[in-house]
C-alpha cells in the first residue's frame, strides 16, 4: 500500500510580534510560535490517520498545512507525490485541490447562512466549472438528508444534520482524502454517534482516506487506524490504534489516557496530571514535555529525543523503555484492586 | 465518602431539595417548559450530576434554583428548598443575600465569569465582605486560604493579578475559590470543565471531589459528558427535553439504566461499543419545546414506545420505582443479555 499523504519534517512558525510601534516602545523583542515542529508522518490509501492532543499541540495547523490553506515554513507534505507548496504545473494543482476536501469543527459557521444548501454543496464543483446537475440532491440523500432539503437555508437545520451538509458538500468534488478537524466536537453524544457511522459508512463505500483530527481520544479510538499523539507541536507517539491503546509507551501518551474520564469506572480516586502545557513561544529546552514527565532525567532537558522504533511504535522518548516498565507495573497494581 | 458516612446523613434534611419545579417562557408561539415538573435533592456533601444533551434544560434547572432565570423565564410551578426553607419565592433582595453566601455558582467559561478590570484579590474579599462578618485584613487572609486551596502556587504573591494572568486551568481555579469563599452550602457548577483540556480537566474534577468531601457542599454537577459523571457524581440526574428521565445511584443508572434514553446515550458513546464498527444511536433529535410529541417526549425516537406513550399524560418518575419516567422500562436482566 502506498502512502496518499506524505508529511516530511513539517515546520510551521507563526509570528505573533507586537506591532511595530509597540515593539520600539516597550523596547520587546519579536516574538514567535512554532505550532508545528519537525512532524514527519505517512497515511496510507483507505485508511483513517487521526491527529490527537490537547489544545495548542498544532493538530488543526496541521490539518489547515495538508489542505493548502496554511503554507508550511519548512518541510513537505505530498499528496499523491505532489508537493502544492511547490508544484508549478496549475493542473496537477487543481486535481489534487479537488482531491483533498475539509470538514470543520463548527457546523453554525462554517456553512454560508445567506446560500441555499443546492448552492453551498454544488459550490465545490460550480467553482471548476463542473457539472451540478442533480448533484445536491443526490449528495443530501447519500448523507442521510431528503432531497427536498436543497431548496432550504442553513438555519433550518440542527447541528447535526448541517455537519451531514458539510460532509456532502466535502464529497461533492469527488475527494480521495478529507481532511476533518474535530468534525464531531460540537455535537451531542446521540448525534455524534449518528455522524461517526455515516463518516465509517462513507469510507467504505467510496474508499476515502481520512485525517482526522480530535481531542477526544474515544472517539479517535473508534475511528482511527493508526493515532498520532502531538504535544506542542510535536509529534510525541505513533502507533496503529490496539498497539497504542494497550501499551502507550510515550509519558505523556500514559498520563493523558489516565486523565481521560471513563465510563466504566466510578468514583476513581485519580492522581490528577501535574501541571499544565507550556508557552509555545517559550517552550522547554530538549523534550518539551520534560517539566510534567515523572521520567524525566537530565539529558531530557538538553537533548530533543528523536523520533525511533520501539516493538512497532515510533516514539519520541529517551526513557520509553523505562516508561513502558512503569505502565505495566502499574496496571499490575491496579489489577487486583478493581 | 464512605457509605457508612452518607447513610448517616440520610435522615437528615436535604441541602437542596426541588419539587416539581416548573420553569415557563412565553414565546410567540406559545408557552414553553424548559423545565417540567423536575423534582430531586442533594444532601451535604453529595454530587448529584446532572446530565442531558444541549436544550435538555440541565442548565434552566441550575439556573432556577440560584435566581439567575433570564425574563420572560419564570418559575411557574414547584418548590426549591435549601436547607429545608423556601428560596423560590424570596424578594429579590433576600435571595441576593442566600446567593453567594449559601449558594455558589461555577460557569462554564472562566475568562467571562470573573471581571477583567478587578485583580482575582479584589473579586475575592468583595464576595467575601458582602457575605461574611469580617474586616479587610481578615478578608485578604480568607482570599489567600482559599486560593491556596484551590491549588493556586503562590497565592500571596498572584493575589493582586488580574484574570488574564492565569492560564484556563488556574482560571477555573480562582472562579471554584470565588464560589466556595463565602463558605456556601450548595455549590452549582455548570459545565465546570467543558472549556478546559483533558489532563487540567482531571484536576478540576479531582478539585471539586476533594473540595465536597473535605467541606460537606452538596454540589450540583450539571455537564454532558457521561464521563465527567461517572468519574465525579455519586447520583445522576438524566434529563431529556425538559423533563427528568432517570435518577439513581451513578454505577446502577450508567451500567444498568431503565429508561431508554440512558440506555441509548450509554451505547452511543464509542467507548461503550468499543470493538463495534458501528455504534448504537438513537435515530432523530431531541423534540423542539414547542413542538413536543403528546406523552412521553421520548417517544418517536423510543423503540420500546407503545399506544399508552403517545397519549398523555407522560409518565413521572414513579411509573418506574421512582427510578425511570418510562411506562414500559428495561429490565435489569434484560439489558444485560442484550449486551
Amino acid at each position: 500500500m502506498t502512502s496518499l499523504i506524505s508529511v516530511r519534517g513539517l515546520t510551521r512558525v507563526f509570528d505573533v510580534s507586537k506591532p511595530w510601534l509597540n515593539r520600539v516602545i516597550e523596547r520587546l523583542p519579536r516574538a514567535f510560535l512554532t505550532a508545528v515542529s519537525d512532524v514527519s508522518f505517512e497515511v496510507p490509501e483507505k485508511s483513517v490517520y487521526a491527529l490527537v492532543g490537547e489544545s495548542g499541540s498544532g493538530k488543526s495547523t496541521i490539518g489547515k498545512i495538508v489542505v493548502g490553506l496554511v503554507p508550511p515554513t519548512e518541510g513537505t507534505v505530498e499528496i499523491e507525490g505532489v508537493d502544492l507548496s511547490r508544484e508549478t504545473d496549475a493542473a496537477k494543482v487543481d486535481r489534487i485541490r479537488s482531491d483533498v476536501q475539509m470538514i470543520f469543527q463548527d457546523p453554525y459557521a462554517s456553512l454560508n447562512p445567506r446560500w441555499r444548501v443546492r448552492e453551498i454543496i454544488a459550490e465545490p464543483v460550480k467553482s471548476r466549472g463542473g457539472d451540478t446537475e442533480g448533484l445536491a440532491e443526490r449528495l443530501l440523500e447519500q448523507v442521510g438528508l431528503s432531497g427536498a432539503d436543497a431548496a432550504k437555508f442553513p438555519h433550518e437545520f440542527s447541528g447535526g444534520q448541517r455537519q451531514r451538509i458539510c460532509i456532502a458538500r466535502a464529497l461533492a468534488s469527488n475527494p480521495r482524502v478529507i481532511v476533518c478537524d474535530e468534525p464531531t466536537s460540537a455535537l451531542d453524544v446521540s448525534v455524534q454517534a449518528q455522524v461517526l457511522n455515516l463518516m465509517s459508512d462513507l469510507r467504505e463505500e467510496l474508499g476515502l482516506t481520512y485525517l482526522f483530527i480530535s481531542h477526544d481520544l474515544t472517539v479517535v479510538q473508534h475511528m482511527a487506524d493508526v493515532i498520532g499523539v502531538l504535544y506542542l507541536g510535536r509529534l510525541v507517539e505513533e502507533a496503529p490504534r490496539d498497539t497504542l491503546f494497550a501499551e502507550p509507551k510515550h509519558p505523556y501518551t500514559q498520563m493523558l489516557f489516565a486523565a481521560a474520564p471513563r465510563t466504566d469506572v466510578f468514583g476513581r480516586e485519580v492522581d490528577p496530571p501535574k501541571g499544565e502545557i507550556p508557552d509555545p513561544i517559550n517552550p522547554p529546552t530538549g523534550c518539551a514535555f520534560h517539566p510534567r514527565c515523572p521520567l524525566a532525567v537530565e539529558r531530557c532537558s538538553r537533548e530533543r529525543p528523536e523520533m525511533r522504533s520501539v516493538d512497532g511504535t515510533r516514539v519520541a522518548c529517551h526513557r520509553a523503555e523505562e516508561a513502558v516498565r512503569r505502565f505495566h507495573a502499574e496496571k499490575a497494581e491496579d489489577a487486583p484492586a478493581e | 465518602m464512605t457509605r457508612e458516612g452518607r447513610q448517616g446523613r440520610a435522615n437528615a434534611t436535604p441541602v437542596l431539595s426541588v419539587r416539581d419545579l416548573i420553569v415557563e417562557i412565553p414565546t410567540r408561539a406559545g408557552t414553553v417548559r424548559p423545565t417540567d415538573g423536575v423534582s430531586y435533592d442533594i444532601r451535604a456533601g453529595e454530587i448529584l450530576g446532572v446530565v442531558g444533551e444541549s436544550g435538555a434544560g440541565k442548565s434552566m434547572t441550575g439556573n432556577a434554583v440560584i435566581g439567575l432565570l433570564d425574563p420572560p423565564a419564570r418559575i411557574a410551578g414547584g418548590e426549591i428548598l435549601l436547607n429545608g426553607e423556601r428560596i423560590d419565592n424570596l424578594s429579590r433582595d433576600k435571595l441576593r443575600k442566600v446567593r453567594g453566601r449559601k449558594i455558589g455558582m461555577i460557569f462554564q467559561d472562566p475568562l467571562t465569569s470573573l471581571n477583567p478590570l478587578l485583580t482575582i484579590g479584589d473579586q475575592l474579599t468583595e464576595t467575601i465582605l458582602e457575605h461574611l462578618p469580617v474586616g479587610q485584613p481578615e478578608a485578604q487572609e480568607r482570599a489567600i486560604a482559599a486560593l491556596e486551596e484551590v491549588g493556586i502556587p503562590a497565592a500571596r504573591a498572584r493575589i493582586d493579578s488580574y484574570p488574564h494572568e492565569f492560564s484556563g486551568g488556574m482560571r477555573q481555579r480562582v472562579v471554584i475559590a470565588l464560589a466556595l469563599c463565602a463558605e456556601p452550602d450548595l455549590v452549582i457548577a455548570d459545565e465546570p470543565t467543558t472549556a478546559l483540556d483533558v489532563s487540567v480537566q482531571a484536576q478540576i474534577i479531582a478539585l471539586l471531589k476533594r473540595l465536597c468531601r473535605e467541606k460537606g457542599v452538596a454540589v450540583m454537577l450539571v455537564t454532558h459528558d457521561m464521563g465527567v459523571i461517572a468519574e465525579a457524581a455519586d447520583r445522576v440526574a438524566v434529563m431529556y427535553a425538559g423533563r427528568l428521565v432517570e435518577l439513581g445511584p451513578v454505577r446502577e443508572v450508567l451500567t444498568r439504566a431503565r429508561h431508554p434514553y440512558t440506555a441509548g446515550l450509554m451505547a452511543s458513546t464509542p467507548l461503550a461499543s468499543l470493538g463495534h464498527r458501528r455504534l448504537r444511536q438513537i435515530p432523530g433529535a431531541m423534540p423542539r419545546l414547542n413542538a413536543l410529541p403528546p406523552g412521553c417526549p421520548f417517544n418517536p425516537r423510543c423503540e420500546r414506545a407503545e399506544d399508552k406513550c403517545r397519549q398523555p399524560p407522560a409518565p413521572g418518575l414513579e411509573a418506574c420505582e421512582g427510578r425511570a419516567a418510562c411506562w414500559f422500562p428495561l429490565t435489569p436482566d434484560a439489558e444485560e443479555s442484550a449486551a
